[in-house]
């Protein structure tokens, strides 16, 4: 008894502690840590968030190449410590100053450590986070020369409480800075880059950011979108004109072959096929004019956006001197002073991250960035697969119990089913590859599709083919649980039944099926456990790194199966152990495990409850 | 459905009484020394035919169900032997005897219910007013839709009491409300269910208790207007007082309907049947009206079992 009862405790800990690291790393990602500034024994400065603490012991050969402060410290801090040091691991960002997301910072050879208050936490659209110091909020008007800066200066009434500046580039100990001067100062520029109406200092740079930034990012919303759809629609229309001709193509081939050419078939494909290329031709001209309009329009946006810019002091990192950059603000997701922001600001950036997890497209390859596609693809694929599974598994277990006759062969089909469920999943994606996609898929597109090859249309992997391999692979438990559940059903009933002159159909649709519902349902819920946490077949049939269109959209025919898809599972995969930054990507991979459950949780209790439902309604079903 | 667990049941049930039981029973009937025609069930325990002892008296108008010369086999074993048994028409036959002999074996031959189990083989006749139950032409399923059928066991099926009581019309297709409304309400009022249950039609039938779930289960069974009731034990799972209210309506359906019913009970048979028929060991040993079956039965076996004194 011990024995069991501690085994079943070693069960439950295990899993609740899984549960709770998954839970807690999860929710801790996207909580805002405020930004601390390190200046070591020899006067390297380290700034950016700690995102983790160690305690080791460190090698005596870590001193060799150290200062000579340095090791002076460490020996007298070890010496207290026996041996035992900390270190913490900084997240410094500033990936295209540094080419460093991170490093360690050893305790013992910390000079200095404080919080600056105008720290900034920036979240970029490219190169990751930036840390920096705030120093300005500018409005630029580019000016390349002199006089053009002279002609800007004397026509520019700033706005309230901004200054004109001229804004100059110079290289100072090595590094690229931006320099801020005095509208007197103009004989002393170097790389004059425009005139700026500039907020100067942080107070006053950062109300003009929040007062900015709105707007800034609904143009780039704008853009974005112009990018997307417009262009995505436009292609679609070329596409579809492209495609009208091969097809004619096509079949004035196949004309030429059968008929001969000469023909009166023959001419008549010939001439629809001169009015689709005239066609097509006009399509493109059109299209052509509609990409040069969305591109005056978007580049008119960004020219706008590019006008407003932070300028920010990156505190430089180890032997790289700090500097003054500019940022512009629509590249700026994200902003905000990590040592002021108060706890319901934080409150606030912490749901705000999690709403932009939760329902934008993924950037920076998936390392930030929110997963909407991916869960998407997730729960599409997971209904398309119960819809698929639930029929045909229900079908096929009716027939293993009320019509096949007991024998060999019966029990020889229920074994081979049995066995099924405990066939490698990476073998159903290999199956699926090789049937689905090379055999079902190509001939569907030889059929349907002829004039889109050579580029594959369903012959390849994607969504409805995912739904089926996972639907192949969850069937033994669908069949399995329905057999229970039918077998369940008392003989009276089906007795009784007959007894009142139901045929067999009418008996199982009407008593047996209702009565074993339930018990059907949990085959369902086991199914879609099993399939929505699956991976490794999908990775050969479908699931992608980074889709670039949903498998539903406005376009005709709207729901587009043949897509490939993201899958959370897969992106969990992809995050974790594909990515360039993989320690900035570890949270993301806490949090997007802890979605998936979450997701996976929330399909299972649907199902739950419309089981209790069911089962409240047609009574008995204990499963 | 698991047939090879009730073809098992069902051979237990035949063998065990002729182990045990005939050895017994042949040895008091010589012991008293009653003699005066061959004692029938030392006669099938040596393993002869014995012809069914069926009253003069019982001598029908109108005859519902004629049974001919009916064998039955499970497979090798044999569950009725050669049997001959007229129905009357609006009164209430009782099966008895003890268990195994085939009674219900008997009763479910008459819907071909015994047609589900594989391995089952019959040999002779049945009669269901002129048409041949076992006929090469007929469609079973029309057949079952001319009897109705009471089990054991009540066995409402997983929906309202309602859709219960309607549920042979709406499986025949007959999807207007006011027709099946009358027939709900006329049915439940057959069974004398319509007072307790008329408010809550919609519940579900499995929250009925058990008394009230074997009526629902006759007003089912009355509910197409069936030529003949069948009832296999229905009040064996039933405490007294449901018991009782059972046997009531069947005295209320006696005349309207044909009702043939098993039972267990000798009081239960003697109190709402019309006639009688003793089996033993998947034979007929005697048929009669229930007035002299109980009074003054022919057979010494008959009198031992009605009074209790084996089976």
């Amino acid at each position: 008894m011990w024995l069991s009862g501690g085994a079943l405790v070693i069960c439950v800990v295990m899993v609740l502690g899984l549960l709770s690291l998954v839970f807690w790393k999860g929710a801790a990602t996207f909580w805002p840590m405020p930004v601390d500034r390190f200046t070591t024994v020899d006067g390297r400065p380290y700034m950016g968030e700690i995102t983790r603490h160690d305690t080791y012991r460190p090698a005596l050969t870590a001193y060799n190449n150290l200062a000579p402060e340095v090791v002076a410290q460490a020996e007298t801090l070890l010496a207290d410590t026996g041996g035992v040091s900390d270190r913490d691991l900084v997240r410094t960002g500033n990936f295209r100053l540094t080419q460093n997301h991170f490093h360690w910072v050893e305790e013992f050879e910390i000079a200095r450590r404080d919080q600056p208050e105008w720290a900034m936490v920036l979240e970029r659209l490219e190169w990751g986070r930036f840390y920096g110091l705030l120093e300005a909020f500018l409005i630029l008007h580019p000016a390349a020369s002199a006089e053009e800066a002279h002609t800007l200066l004397a026509a520019l009434e700033p706005e309230m409480g901004l200054a004109l500046r001229l804004v100059d580039r110079r290289f100072i100990d090595g590094a690229e800075q931006t320099v801020l001067l005095p509208p007197t100062a103009l004989g002393e520029a170097q790389g004059l880059l425009a005139v700026a109406e500039v907020a100067n200092g942080p107070e006053v740079a950062w109300q003009a950011f929040e007062e900015h930034h709105g707007e800034v990012r609904e143009r780039w919303e704008e853009r974005r979108r112009l990018e997307e759809f417009d262009t995505g629609e436009v292609n679609h229309t070329q596409e579809k004109a492209r495609l009208a001709v091969r097809k004619v193509e096509l079949q004035l081939q196949e004309i030429a072959e059968q008929e001969g050419e000469q023909s009166p078939a023959w001419h008549t494909a010939q001439a629809t096929l001169e009015a689709k290329r005239t066609n097509y031709a006009k399509v493109s001209a059109w299209a052509d004019g509609e990409f040069a309009r969305i591109r005056e329009e978007i580049d008119a946006i960004n020219q706008e956006n590019s006008r407003y810019q932070l300028l920010l002091r990156a505190a430089g990192e180890g032997a790289i001197p700090a500097q003054s950059t500019l940022v512009r603000l629509d590249d700026i997701v994200r902003a905000y002073p990590a040592n002021r922001v108060s706890w319901r600001d934080k409150l606030g950036i912490y749901l705000s991250r999690w709403h932009e997890f939760l329902t934008d497209d993924p950037r920076e390859a998936n390392s930030e960035g929110g997963v909407f596609p991916a869960i998407f693809g997730t729960v599409t694929m997971t209904l398309i697969m119960s819809l698929l599974v639930v029929p045909l598994g229900v079908l096929a277990a009716l027939y293993l119990r009320e019509y096949a006759k007991a024998g060999p062969l019966v029990s020889g089909v229920r074994i081979a089913v049995n066995n099924l469920a405990g066939v490698p999943s990476i073998v159903f994606g290999v199956f699926g590859l090789g049937f689905f996609c090379y055999v079902m898929g190509a001939s569907i597109d030889e059929l349907f599709f002829a004039a889109h090859l050579p580029n594959p249309t369903y012959g390849k992997g994607g969504l409805l083919w995912a739904s089926f391999t996972l639907a192949l692979l969850t069937l033994p438990v669908v069949i399995v649980a329905t057999e229970e559940a039918v077998s369940a059903v008392p003989n009276s009933m089906r007795e009784g039944s007959y007894a009142c002159g139901a045929s067999k159909w009418q008996t199982i649709q009407r008593i047996v099926l209702p009565r074993a519902l339930p018990g059907v349902i949990t085959g369902m819920i086991l199914a879609i456990a099993r399939g929505a946490g699956e991976v490794a077949p999908l990775m050969l049939v479908g699931a992608v790194k980074l889709a670039p269109e949903l498998p539903i959209d406005g376009l005709f025919p709207y729901l587009h199966p043949e897509r490939s898809f993201m899958h959370l599972g897969f992106h969990i995969y992809d995050v974790g152990f594909q990515s360039q930054n993989s320690e900035a990507a570890k949270p993301m991979v806490f949090t997007t495990t802890l979605l998936l459950i979450g997701i996976i949780a929330v399909l299972n209790f649907t199902t739950i409850w419309l089981r209790n439902r069911l089962g409240r309604r047609f009574g008995g079903g204990q499963f | 459905m698991s047939s090879t667990q009730q073809i098992s049941q069902a051979m237990e049930e035949q063998i065990t009484p002729t182990v045990q039981g005939a050895p017994g029973l042949v040895s008091r009937a010589t012991a008293a020394g009653r003699a005066e025609r061959e004692d029938p069930l030392q006669a099938i325990a040596e393993g002869r035919t014995v012809p069914s002892d069926i009253h003069p008296s019982l001598r029908p108008e109108a005859i519902v169900l004629e049974v001919k010369n009916f064998n039955l086999w499970y497979g090798e074993a044999q569950a009725i032997y050669d049997i001959s048994m007229n129905i009357p028409r609006g009164q209430v036959t009782a099966l008895i005897g003890p268990s195994g002999c085939g009674k219900s074996t008997l009763l479910r031959s008459v819907n071909r219910l015994n047609d589900l189990i594989d391995i089952v083989r019959i040999d002779g006749e049945m009669i269901l007013n002129g048409d041949a139950i076992y006929g090469r032409a007929v469609d079973v399923i029309e057949l079952r839709k001319r009897m109705g059928m009471v089990f054991q066991k009540s066995n409402p099926f997983p929906m309202s009491i309602y859709e219960n009581v309607v549920y042979a019309l709406r499986i025949d297709g007959v999807n207007r409300k006011g027709i099946l409304d009358e027939v709900c309400e006329r049915s439940l009022r057959g069974a004398a269910l319509w007072d307790e249950v008329k408010d809550r039609l919609d519940d579900l039938a499995l929250g009925l208790s058990g008394g009230q779930q074997q009526r629902l289960c006759i007003a089912r069974a009355i509910a197409a207007e069936p030529e003949v009731l069948l009832m296999d034990e229905p009040c064996s799972a039933l405490d007294p007082i449901a018991t009782s209210k059972i046997e009531d309506l069947i005295h209320e359906l006696r005349g309207e309907y044909t009702i043939l019913i098993v039972t267990h009970n000798m009081q239960q048979a003697s109190r709402c049947s019309d006639n009688t028929a003793f089996m033993y060991l998947g034979r007929l040993i005697e048929m009669g009206q229930t007035s002299d079956i109980f009074t003054n039965p022919h057979l010494k076996a008959t009198e031992d079992y009605i009074s209790g004194r084996f089976g």
